[in-house]
């Protein structure tokens, strides 16, 4: 039974654990959520603009995202952020002074979630009803107007959990920066998890980080389910559009929902 | 009703292909302020498309449309399209607003109302149309023919010259066309100026001033509903009144 018990310190040894904690809460937890979400925050930005290029009556703007989409979704994400990382990190630094390797991490996130999230609202955007543009139109608003306050936000809503998924992604893949060599204060979960594992000799510590990361995630899944959910059925019903009975004897018994 | 404030409605020898489609050849339509023009004919006639060259949103090839005898060709189109209220035969309401707020809307957007003022005209707009106490709900929660009144009601507001329909009651259940139908009768007679394109023959010949066939992107006849419906001159027309009627 011995290689039970090994395998059991090799990955719960409680006192290995209980001795990463701190530094997990304390440093890799909000470091982390800094990665996942600025990046987050400029990728949906970007995304939005890839898409609405994406979908213009413009041949060079629907290329340029075309080609862009393309190339940050079949890349590994690990190879854009060391390119983008050892690529434009010195020059960044130059410029700038700042050593972090925060900053270009984070643009390489960005990169690869806004070719995803670009995907994401063009398709939303696109499986709005033409004739909600055309009734927009109809009513004296250009083009722009239209697509920005009744295309949009109907698409954006449409899709807001594969939007959510996008960025359990983000929180996952906010791991890689590692690889750009990060300061003690400067680790995030997996790093620190990944330093305890080499000084303790076990996998404790990426356990321990894997705990923290299930405890992000997990929720995140269950609240794409929930709007998935909440999408397909109707909203919930607020008390103001609550349906008269009549009428919901009417629609059962006509069986008129198309 | 009220009585509103229309203008006539021309449009002279328009002309709009789709690559070698030609889906109109030469359309002329004169719609006298304050009268309704129906507009029948078999799918695929080009009557839809008539409707959205005439408030533009398709730009003709040639020809020109006058709005109050002036031609809007060179206006801004946007603008142009406010003076016109459209109506859908899918309804097209925003299913993310409230029914108070797809009247209001554009009010609040173009007009640049106020809110409470915004509200209190959509409100005004929906009682007329007999839907004030849905303002709250969404469109989803209404029946077809609601829908197609709530529809009616955020045209009107924005106050315009002349109403189009397109096949407004085709999406309807049968026993919801009538009270759409009867909506429309009393704009009819409330003196706004309309273009319908209907394959309601009962309303085209009752409630119209003047009828227009058109089939294969021409006006084969047009007339009073008496002269189209009772003294057809066209073997094109009297078969398809023959096929509908």
């Amino acid at each position: 039974m011995d290689y039970l018990n090994n395998l059991g310190e090799t990955f719960f040894d409680w006192r290995v654990i209980g001795e990463v904690l701190p530094a997990m809460f304390t440093v890799g937890l909000p470091n982390t959520i800094v990665l996942a979400l600025s990046s987050g925050i400029i990728g949906t930005v970007l995304g939005m603009i890839l898409a609405l290029m994406g979908i213009s009556r413009n041949p060079v703007a629907r290329w340029i995202a075309r080609v862009y989409t393309d190339v940050f979704r079949g890349l590994p994400a690990i190879l854009t952020i060391l390119a983008v990382g050892l690529g434009f990190g010195p020059a960044f630094r130059e410029l700038t002074g700042v050593t972090s390797p925060y900053p270009m991490g984070v643009a390489a996130l960005s990169l690869i979630s806004s070719a995803y999230i670009g995907e994401i609202f063009r398709s939303g955007i696109q499986s709005v009803e033409k004739g909600q543009l055309e009734a927009a139109r109809a009513l004296g608003f250009g083009y722009g107007p239209s697509m920005r306050l009744v295309v949009v936000p109907q698409g954006v809503r449409r899709v807001l959990p594969a939007l959510v998924n996008q960025f359990i992604a983000l929180i996952k893949d906010s791991s890689l920066v590692f690889t750009l060599g990060l300061l003690a204060s400067e680790r995030e979960l997996f790093q620190i998890g990944q330093d305890k594992a080499a000084q303790s000799g076990n996998l404790s510590g990426l356990v321990a980080a894997a705990i923290f990361y299930l405890a992000m995630t997990v929720p995140l899944t269950h609240l794409v389910n929930w709007i998935d959910a909440r999408l397909r059925t109707g909203r919930a019903q607020s008390r103001a559009e609550k349906q008269e009975p009549d009428e919901v004897a009417a629609v059962v018994g006509k069986g008129a929902h198309e | 009703m009220s009585q509103f404030s229309s203008g006539s409605l021309e449009a002279k020898a328009i002309h709009l292909a789709f690559g070698s489609n030609k889906v109109l050849r030469g359309i002329d339509l004169n719609v006298p302020a304050g009268t309704t023009a129906s507009v029948i004919g078999p799918s695929g006639s080009g009557k839809s498309t008539l409707l959205r060259v005439m408030n533009r949103l398709i730009e003709p090839d040639q020809g020109d449309i006058l709005l109050d005898g002036k031609s809007v060709l060179k206006d801004n189109p946007d603008e142009l399209r406010r003076r016109i209220g459209m109506v859908f035969q899918q309804f097209n309401l925003f299913p993310h607003m409230t029914v108070g707020d797809n009247v209001a809307f554009a009010l609040r957007k173009l007009r640049k109302l106020p809110k409470d003022q915004a509200r209190d005209e959509a409100l005004e707009q929906l009682d007329l149309v007999g839907l004030k106490h849905k303002a709250d709900v969404r469109p989803a929660t209404l029946s077809g023919g609601q829908q197609q009144r709530v529809a009616i009601a955020r045209a009107l507001a924005m106050k315009p010259e002349v109403m189009f329909f397109d096949e407004a009651t085709s999406a309807l259940d049968p026993e919801l066309v009538k009270g759409v139908l009867a909506l429309m009768a009393d704009l009819a007679k409330g003196g706004m100026t309309m273009v319908v394109v209907t394959h309601e023959m009962g309303f085209s010949r009752n409630v119209s001033d003047t009828v227009t066939f058109m089939d294969g992107g021409v006006v084969v006849e047009s007339g009073a509903p008496g002269q189209i419906f009772d003294d057809p001159r066209t073997d094109r027309l009297q078969r398809f009144l023959s096929d509908v009627l």
